[in-house]
């Protein structure tokens, strides 16, 4: 792992940030937390295991790698660091870190969309703790979370405001419509991270939204500071999101070049949608789990899989 | 605009100006408090709030999802929040965000819309919140406010900061005769009895309180006497003022600013239907958009006056 200083857990401005794992354990919680993905969504029969995985790693990054302070023991902490879920389909990753946290009974990950369950097809926060944020409608938590970051600066708090935002997502004009007004504000206590896996629902981005793309220049134009990153490259991803706190007066867009489906082969054979908000089979399961038990880590993979529109000019991150 | 003054009530200030005079009261009491506008702030009339407050105060541009939505965040986090924009452009534009940031979680936001009803006049219909009621009634965990005049809007500004939970509270643009004394009483969920009578009761909201003691005052003449309620609160709504009227003077007519669909009437017909069935009238805007005018002429034409409560009160009354 490339030198970095992260501020040892009792030091994190005051904060008590227990979660502060090696690069080992962090890609170990990964491939963990990718299992627990496959196995509630092919369990509850429905669900978006491919969008999921593709968030898996930045996820891991943010809870347990010296990123965000939380404590599952209190988690209305006023201090604490906020994730937000903006891609609110994606939530059995987020149900899984939450659990690996110690927010709830890892058990409750078998009742997932099940009746009177608080893990529900999308998040809903007044049910289950650690969810800060209702979802499920896209393109709302960016705005939601720079509500967060605005209260933390009008009540002068250390927090830092996560927000995870899809491709697709990135259709709704809401998103830029808080992406203008954030760097209106200068909240560099918010980072926005998109989950860049290349496809929504009815196809790829590319296809759906062809100008979605430049992103880097739209964003850059909007006021943040924007890097790319491989976001299942462990080692990149925790790099990232340490460089951005020293960012001043400006908020961060991390994008995360992500493969739907983390490069599984299952999700892969999809050429429409990688099998957007459809389980795998019990059959289909098993295959994957096996492959991932192999693989472990998919960055190799993602790398391959690159079809950036990023030019040299404006690549701040290295990929 | 003459509603009321032919039984001798004054016009007050806009009860927009009341409502913003009694937020940037309310800024010096609590220093929680924020204020977000999307940059209608001199029509809302945060605009006051601002002018004491800056660092609490936030124009987020003419974007409401966005506005909303920050609301939700800054609620979240501990904040007393009150947003503010037009009625038709907070509620119509921004409902998902309403519903799925503020009601679904049920984060202490309070929503303010002005201009709203047909008596906005000359700006013509693309500016008239003639739907809002409906729209923020229909959402789950949310209370309802829509003051009548300069006095009750004083004291629901002030009710619903104190109120934990997600409330939308309607304003409006022109000046409005005054029913109630400086000071009074407002309690949310309780409606106001501001006339009694025997033979039958009007329930109304806004504006059209005005219109049904002008209307009462014309029924006595005719040896009719109505009883008027102020549901001010039209959600959760007072079901027991209802009842009791409905038994108390065996008829019930509704008047409102307000399209039929999703608005009071239904809803006391709801209550009334259920626990002690009598006859019923309506007034309210019948299902369509009104057009620019002078708010008197938009009134006469669109069936919202006195005389329009008068109509149904005997036409309901036919039916006893």
């Amino acid at each position: 792992m490339a030198e970095r200083e992260i501020s040892s857990p009792a030091e994190m401005e005051g904060r008590r940030c227990p979660f502060n794992y090696s690069l080992d354990e962090l890609q170990d919680v990964a491939y963990r937390l990718s299992r627990d993905i496959i196995e509630m969504t092919t369990r509850a029969g429905s669900g978006h295991p491919s969008s999921s995985l593709s968030a898996i790693d930045v996820m891991t990054a943010l809870y347990f790698g010296g990123i965000m302070c939380h404590n599952p023991e209190e988690p209305d902490w006023p201090d604490r660091d906020r994730f937000i879920l903006s891609k609110g389909h994606g939530c059995p990753a987020l149900y899984a870190v939450l659990a690996e946290a110690g927010y709830f009974d890892p058990a409750l990950l078998e009742t997932l969309r099940d009746l009177e369950s608080p893990l529900e097809g999308h998040p809903n926060k007044r049910v289950l703790p650690g969810v800060e944020a209702s979802t499920g409608s896209l393109g709302q938590g960016l705005s939601i979370g720079l509500g967060h970051a605005l209260a933390g600066k009008v009540d002068d708090r250390p927090y830092q405001v996560y927000v995870m935002i899809g491709d697709g997502e990135s259709d709704e004009g809401q998103v830029w419509e808080a992406a203008m007004a954030a760097a209106k504000y200068q909240v560099d206590n918010l980072t926005a991270i998109l989950d860049y896996n290349k496809f929504q629902q009815s196809g790829p981005v590319r296809e759906v939204m062809p100008t979605l793309e430049p992103l880097t220049d739209k964003w850059t134009a909007f006021g943040w500071d924007v890097r790319e990153i491989d976001g299942h490259d462990m080692e990149k991803v925790v790099q990232a999101l340490h460089d951005i706190r020293s960012i001043e007066e400006q908020p961060q867009l991390i994008i995360a070049h992500t493969l739907k489906g983390r490069g599984l082969s299952v999700f892969e054979a999809n050429e429409v949608n990688r099998k957007h908000g459809v389980p795998l089979t019990e059959e289909e399961a098993a295959e994957a789990l096996e492959e991932l038990h192999e693989k472990k880590f998919v960055s190799a993979y993602a790398e391959a899989h690159f079809e950036p529109a990023i030019t040299p000019e404006n690549r701040h991150g290295e990929i | 605009m003459d509603i009321g003054k032919s039984i001798g009530l004054a016009y007050g200030l806009p009860i927009r100006n009341a409502f913003g005079e009694t937020l940037r009261e309310i800024g010096g009491e609590n220093p929680n408090l924020v204020v977000l506008d999307g940059d209608v702030g001199n029509s809302t009339r945060t605009n006051y709030f601002r002018d004491e407050y800056p660092e609490r105060f936030f124009n987020f541009g003419i974007a409401e999802s966005n506005l909303v939505g920050v609301a939700s965040g800054m609620a979240a986090s501990g904040k007393d929040v009150l947003a503010a924009s037009f009625a038709c452009f907070l509620l119509c534009n921004a409902y998902d965000q309403i519903r799925m940031s503020i009601a679904f979680p049920r984060e202490n936001v309070k929503l303010v819309g002005s201009h709203s009803g047909i008596s906005i006049g000359e700006d013509g219909p693309s500016q008239m919140g003639i739907e809002d009621i409906a729209l923020a009634s229909s959402l789950p965990n949310f209370t309802v406010v829509a003051p009548a005049d300069e006095p009750s809007m004083r004291a629901a500004t002030r009710a619903i900061l104190e109120h934990d939970g997600p409330v939308y509270l309607r304003s409006g643009r022109p000046r409005v005769p005054i029913v109630y004394e400086d000071g009074m009483d407002l309690e949310l969920g309780k409606a106001n009895e501001l006339r009694d009578g025997g033979d039958v009761t009007i329930v109304a909201y806004g504006l059209m309180v005005a219109a049904s003691l002008e209307a009462a005052a014309e029924l006595s003449e005719e040896g009719i006497e109505a009883r008027v309620l102020d549901m001010h609160t039209v959600k959760p709504l007072d079901t027991d003022a209802i009842e009791a009227a409905a038994r108390e003077t065996g008829a019930v007519v509704t008047a409102e600013e307000h399209v039929f669909n999703g608005g009071l009437g239904g809803e006391v017909a709801r209550v009334v239907g259920e626990r002690y069935p009598v006859p019923m009238g309506f007034v309210g805007i019948d299902n369509t958009y009104a057009e620019s005018g002078e708010p008197q002429e938009l009134l006469e034409k669109y069936g919202l006056m006195p005389s329009d409560i008068k109509d149904a009160v005997n036409r309901a009354l036919t039916r006893k």
